[in-house]
C-alpha cells in the first residue's frame, strides 16, 4: 500500500477501533491515537516529500499510484499529490489532531461522535490525495454528509435548521459541480480518443472554449459556495454557530479549503481560458464576500458568530486570491489557506473553551476573562492578533502576499478591487480588538465567571499545536513557500499558456 | 423438447417446480406442526436463487418466443436475490395469528408471480411477453389483498386489479396496432418491419402507456400510493422493487431492441415522463407522514431517475438502468425491511413515531440510514454510484438540462430523506417505539442489504458485467 492510500485507511481503522472498544475514554483514547498516526504520517509525508524533491525528482505529482475502477467510464482511483496538496494534508491532521482534544469532554453519543468526526475527516484526506475527478467528488460529498449528524445531533441553539441548510446548500453545490464534471469529462478528449477524469490527463489538452464557458462557471461555483463565495455563503454563519466545537474547527479551518482547493485544482487548472474571460464576475463576488463577511462580524454579539463572518471574508479572500491568477497570489492563496484554517480552527477551540465555562458566547455577557483564565485569553489575543495581520503570525504573510499579488495587476479594475478587498483589514482590526476589549479586558460584569478553571491539559495540547504553527508560518514563511512552489507552476504555466497566445 | 431446451428454461421450471411443491406439501402437511411451510418454501427458493447462478447457455425456444441470453440471465438473478431477502423479511410477519395455515397460499402466488416476471423478461415475442406480464400481475391483488382484516388492504387489492386491467387493455390495444402494421408480433420482425408512420407512433404510445403504468411513470402513478399503503409492508415492498424492476427490465430491452426506428420520438416522450416523474414524486413524497406512502413517492422519483438511462439509447445506458435497479433492490429493501420490522412489532408507520429511535434501536436505525443515504446518492454507498452513471448515460447524449433537474431532484429528495434521519436520530423523545429484537430471517435479510448497499458501489466489475452483457439502440 501507498503513502497516500494509508491517509484513507487508518481514519477507517480509526473508526473501527472507536467501535470496537468499549468504554468512553477508550474511546477518546483510540481516536486521538488514529489521528496521532496521521499526524506522524504527515510529517513523515513532509519529510519524503522534501527529500524526492530535492532529490531532483521533477514529476508534477509524487506517489502517484492508479487502480483503474470503472473501465467503462475510465475512472481511476488516482492519488498523487503536489506541495500544495502535501500542506493541506498537513493542515488537515493537525486540524483533526487538535479537534480531538478540543472535544474531550463530550459525553452524549460519545463513539458515534468521534466516528463521525473522523469519517469528515477521511472525506477531506481522499479530496486532497485524488487526482481523479470521480474520486475527487465522491470524497467531496463524503466530506459534507456527516455534518449534518454531526451539527444535529451535537449542535446548540437552532440546530435542526442550520443543519439542514448546511447540508442542503452544499449538496446543491455538489449536484452543480457533479455538471460540470461530467461536462469536463466528455470534452476531456478534443481530438478523439478515450475520455478520461484523470486531472493531469486533462490538463495536457484545452477543453473547447464553449464547453468552457458552459463549465467553469459551474464548477466554479460548484465549489465556491464551499469556500463560502457571496451570495452563496449563508450556510456558513448558521452552520458554524450551531456545530459542535471540534466539527466548527474542522469545517471552517479545513472543510471550507476543499472550496478552494478545488477552484483552482480543478475550475481554473483546466479551463483557464474561461477563467480569464469570466474572473471578473467572481472577482466582485468575492471582493464582496471579503468587505460583506468582515462588516457581518462587526455587527455581531456570538463570538462564533463573529468568527464565522470573519471566515467568510478570510475564505472570500481565497478565492479572491486565486482569480487573481499569478504566481504571487496563488501562493498567497495556498498560505492563506493554511493560515486560515490554523487560527479559524485554534478560534472555535477556544471559544468552544469559554463556552463550555460560561455557557455563554454573548460578548456583552461576559468580561474581564483575562485575570480569570489568562491561558485561554492569550490564546484568543494571538489567534485575534494572527486574523488581523500582524507581522510575525501567519495572517501577516498571507494577506501581504495576497494584495501584493493582486496589485500586480496593471489594470484599474483589478486595483481597485484590490484596494476595496485591503479595507477588509481595517474592519478585521475593528472586529478582532473589540471583542478582545470586551471579552479579555473589560471589566468583570458577572460574578459567577470569577472562579472559572484555566484549560486542562488536553485543551492545551489542542491550543499549544495550533500556535506553534501559526507562529512557524509567520517567522519562517519560506518553510512553506519553498513547498509550494513547485506544485503551482505547472498551473501557472496552464494559465500563461493562454495569456501569451 | 430436448433436454437442452429444459436447461435454458431452468429459472422458470425451478420457479414452477419449487411452486408445486410448496402446493403439495401442503396437502401433506401435519397441521400440528405451524411453521414447516415457510422454511421449506425458503429453501427451495434459495435453490432456485443459487442455481440461477450457475453459467447457463444462450439461445431461443419455441421457434424464437422464448430467449436467453446474459443481460436476461443477470435481471433475472438479481429479481431472484431480491425476492430471497423479501422473503426473508416476510418469515417474521407470516408468523402472526392471523396468517396461520394460510402462509402457503402467500407463497405460492409470489412465486407464481415471479415465475411470470421471468417468462416476462426472456419474451421474444410480444404475445409471450403480454402473459408474463399477467401472471406477473393478478395473483398480486390476491396479494395486496392478503391481509382480509383490513379494509385498507381490500381496497388496495381492488385498485390494483382495476388499474392493472385498464392498464393491460392499453397495452393490449397498442400490441394489437403493433400487429396490424407489421403483420408480426416477434420482436425481431417487427423491428425490422416498423416505420416512422403515424400508426406505428400511437401504438408505441399505447403500449409505452401500459409500461408507465407498470413503473408507475407520472401521469400514470397515481394508484401507487394507495396501493403500497393498503398492501402489507413486505408486499409493498415486493411492488415496489421486484415488480417495478421487472417492468423496468422488459421496458428498455423492448424499447432498445424493437423501436430503435422511432428513437426520436420515444426519446422526447422519456424526457418529458422523466422530468414529470421525477419532480412530482419528489414534491409528493415530502409531505407524506405514513413511511409506506413516503417510499410509495419517493420510489415514484427512482423510476423518474431510471428514465435518464433510458433516453441516450446507448450500451452504457442500458447497463447504468440494470445496475441502477441492483442497487435499489438492495437500498429499497433494506428500508421497507426496517419499516416491515417495526410495523410488525409495533403496527406504527409514521414518521412521527419514529422519533428518538437511535436510542432504543441503533441497529434498525443505521439499517435505515444507510438504505436511505444510497437512496439518495450519497457516498460512499451504492446508490451514489447508480446515480452518478445514469446521469452520465444521460449527459453522454448531450442532455445537460436533464441531468441538471435530476440532480436538483436528488437535493429536494435528499431533504426528505434526511427528515426520517432526523427523526431517527436527533428528535428527542420521551417514549420512543420500545426496544426489541428482530427475528434471524430479517436479520440476514438486513444484513444482505447492507452488504449490497456498501459492496457493490466499490466492486468495478460488478458493473463492467453488467456493461459486458447490455446493447445499444
Amino acid at each position: 500500500m501507498d503513502i497516500l492510500t494509508l491517509f484513507v485507511v487508518i481514519p477507517v481503522l480509526t473508526m473501527a477501533g472507536i467501535i470496537l472498544v468499549k468504554d468512553l475514554n477508550r474511546v477518546r483514547v483510540a481516536a486521538a491515537v488514529g489521528m496521532g498516526i496521521q499526524l506522524l504520517l504527515s510529517a513523515l509525508l513532509i519529510f519524503l516529500y522534501v527529500s524526492a524533491r530535492n532529490g531532483g525528482n521533477t514529476d508534477e505529482m509524487l506517489f502517484v499510484r492508479d487502480l483503474v475502477w470503472f473501465k467503462t467510464f475510465n475512472i481511476h482511483y488516482t492519488v498523487g499529490v503536489d506541495g500544495i496538496s502535501v500542506a493541506m494534508i498537513a493542515l488537515t491532521s493537525l486540524v483533526v489532531f487538535a479537534g480531538i482534544f478540543a472535544s474531550w469532554e463530550v459525553d452524549f453519543l460519545t463513539k458515534e461522535f468521534f466516528v463521525s468526526l473522523i469519517l469528515l475527516a477521511t472525506g477531506v484526506f481522499g479530496f486532497f490525495i485524488s487526482l481523479d475527478l470521480f474520486t475527487m467528488f465522491l470524497f467531496y460529498e463524503l466530506a459534507v454528509i456527516p455534518m449534518y449528524l454531526l451539527i444535529g445531533i451535537w449542535g446548540s441553539g437552532p440546530k435542526e435548521y442550520s443543519a439542514m441548510k448546511l447540508t442542503l446548500m452544499l449538496m446543491g453545490a455538489s449536484a452543480i459541480l457533479l455538471l460540470g464534471i461530467l461536462g469536463i469529462y466528455f470534452n476531456s478528449a478534443p481530438a478523439g480518443g478515450q475520455l478520461t477524469f484523470n486531472i493531469q490527463e486533462i490538463a495536457r489538452h484545452t477543453i473547447p472554449m464553449q464547453a468552457q464557458y458552459l463549465f467553469f462557471p459551474m464548477t466554479f461555483v460548484g465549489f465556491g459556495v464551499l469556500g463560502a463565495l457571496f451570495p452563496f455563503h449563508t450556510w456558513s454563519p448558521d452552520g458554524h454557530s450551531s456545530a459542535p466545537t471540534a466539527v466548527s474547527m474542522l469545517h471552517a479551518g479545513v472543510l471550507m479549503k476543499l472550496g478552494g482547493y478545488g477552484a483552482f485544482r480543478v475550475a481554473i487548472y483546466l479551463m483557464p481560458e474561461a477563467a480569464h474571460e469570466l474572473s471578473w464576475i467572481f472577482i466582485i463576488l468575492t471582493s464582496i464576500s471579503v468587505v460583506y463577511g468582515a462588516f457581518g462580524a462587526i455587527v455581531q454579539k456570538d463570538l462564533k458568530y463573529i468568527n464565522a463572518y470573519s471566515s467568510v471574508s478570510h475564505c472570500g479572500l481565497v478565492l479572491f486570491a486565486i482569480l487573481m491568477m499569478n504566481k504571487t497570489a496563488l501562493n498567497g492563496a495556498v498560505i492563506q489557506m493554511i493560515s486560515h484554517g490554523l487560527m479559524t480552527a485554534l478560534f472555535f477551540a477556544l471559544i468552544g473553551m469559554i463556552y463550555g465555562r460560561t455557557h455563554t458566547r454573548m460578548i456583552n455577557e461576559m468580561g474581564g476573562l483575562m485575570k480569570i483564565v489568562p491561558f485561554l485569553s492569550v490564546a484568543y489575543v494571538i489567534a485575534g492578533l494572527a486574523s488581523l495581520g500582524l507581522p510575525g503570525l501567519s495572517g501577516f504573510v498571507a494577506e501581504m502576499t495576497v494584495f501584493v499579488g493582486a496589485f500586480q495587476h496593471p489594470d484599474l479594475f483589478h486595483r481597485v478591487v484590490t484596494i476595496v478587498a485591503i479595507t477588509s483589514i481595517v474592519i478585521t482590526a475593528v472586529y478582532i480588538l473589540r471583542v478582545i476589549a470586551i471579552l479579555l479586558l473589560g471589566p468583570s460584569t458577572n460574578e459567577h465567571y470569577d472562579h472559572l478553571r484555566d484549560a486542562r491539559w488536553y485543551e492545551k495540547v489542542s491550543v499549544v499545536t495550533l500556535i506553534t504553527f501559526i507562529a512557524i508560518i509567520g517567522m519562517a514563511p519560506f518553510l512553506l513557500t519553498s513547498l509550494l512552489s513547485t506544485g503551482i507552476q505547472p498551473i501557472i504555466d496552464k494559465i500563461l499558456a493562454y495569456a501569451q497566445f | 423438447m430436448t433436454l437442452r431446451d429444459f436447461l435454458l428454461m431452468r429459472q422458470e421450471l425451478l420457479l414452477i417446480v419449487a411452486t408445486l411443491l410448496i402446493l403439495s406439501a401442503e396437502i401433506f402437511r401435519d397441521p400440528e406442526k405451524k411453521r414447516s411451510p415457510d422454511l421449506f418454501a425458503l429453501i427451495l427458493f434459495a435453490i432456485v436463487t443459487f442455481a440461477g447462478f450457475l453459467p447457463s447457455e444462450t439461445g431461443t425456444l419455441f421457434g424464437g418466443m422464448y430467449e436467453v441470453t446474459d443481460t436476461r440471465l443477470i435481471m433475472k438473478n438479481i429479481l431472484n436475490a431480491g425476492v430471497l431477502i423479501v422473503l426473508l423479511q416476510s418469515v417474521s410477519w407470516l408468523g402472526r395469528k392471523e396468517y396461520e395455515g394460510r402462509t402457503s397460499e402467500y407463497h405460492i402466488i409470489l412465486l407464481s408471480t415471479l415465475a411470470g416476471m421471468d417468462f416476462m423478461i426472456s419474451a421474444g415475442h410480444f404475445l409471450m411477453f403480454y402473459i408474463g406480464l399477467e401472471l406477473a400481475t393478478i395473483p398480486l391483488a390476491a396479494l395486496v389483498a392478503y391481509d382480509r382484516f383490513s379494509n385498507k388492504s381490500a381496497e388496495g387489492g381492488i385498485k390494483l386489479i382495476l388499474i392493472s386491467a385498464l392498464s393491460s387493455g392499453i397495452l393490449l390495444y397498442g400490441l394489437s396496432m403493433i400487429y396490424g402494421t407489421t403483420g408480426s408480433l416477434y420482436f425481431d420482425e417487427v423491428a425490422r418491419l416498423f416505420r416512422n408512420g403515424n400508426l406505428e407512433i400511437l401504438a408505441f404510445i399505447f403500449f409505452f402507456s401500459g409500461m408507465a403504468f407498470k413503473i408507475s411513470i407520472v401521469p400514470f402513478h397515481l394508484w401507487t400510493a394507495d396501493v403500497y399503503e393498503g398492501a402489507p409492508v413486505n408486499i409493498t415492498s415486493y411492488l415496489s422493487v421486484i415488480s417495478k424492476g421487472a417492468a423496468a427490465f422488459i421496458f428498455i430491452i423492448v424499447l432498445f431492441r424493437v423501436f430503435p426506428v422511432i428513437i426520436e420520438s420515444w426519446q422526447k416522450l422519456i424526457y418529458v415522463t422523466a422530468v414529470l416523474t421525477m419532480t412530482i414524486g419528489n414534491l409528493f413524497a415530502i409531505r407524506q407522514q405514513n413511511l409506506k406512502r413516503f417510499l410509495a413517492f419517493s420510489s415514484i422519483s427512482q423510476a423518474g431517475y431510471l428514465l435518464l438511462g433510458f433516453i441516450g439509447g446507448t450500451q452504457t445506458g442500458m447497463a447504468s438502468v440494470i445496475y441502477y435497479i441492483l442497487v435499489y433492490v438492495f437500498s429499497n429493501l433494506g428500508a421497507f425491511g426496517v419499516v416491515a420490522a417495526i410495523s410488525n412489532s409495533s403496527g406504527r408507520e409514521n414518521i412521527g413515531d419514529y422519533n428518538g429511535l437511535y436510542r432504543t434501536n441503533p441497529g434498525l436505525s443505521l439499517v435505515m440510514l444507510l438504505a436511505l443515504f444510497s437512496l439518495a446518492g450519497i457516498p460512499p454507498f451504492a446508490g451514489f454510484f447508480g446515480k452518478f452513471f445514469l446521469f452520465t448515460a444521460a449527459a453522454q447524449k448531450g442532455y445537460y438540462i436533464l441531468v441538471l433537474i435530476a440532480v436538483l431532484n436528488t437535493i429536494i429528495s435528499l431533504y426528505y430523506y434526511l427528515l426520517v434521519v432526523k427523526a431517527m436520530f436527533i428528535v428527542k423523545n420521551e417514549t420512543p417505539i420500545g426496544s426489541f429484537n428482530s427475528d434471524l430471517p430479517t436479520k440476514i435479510a438486513l444484513g444482505i442489504c447492507v452488504a449490497g448497499i456498501v459492496i457493490i458501489g466499490f466492486a468495478g466489475i460488478i458493473f463492467e458485467m453488467i456493461r459486458n452483457s447490455s446493447f445499444g439502440v
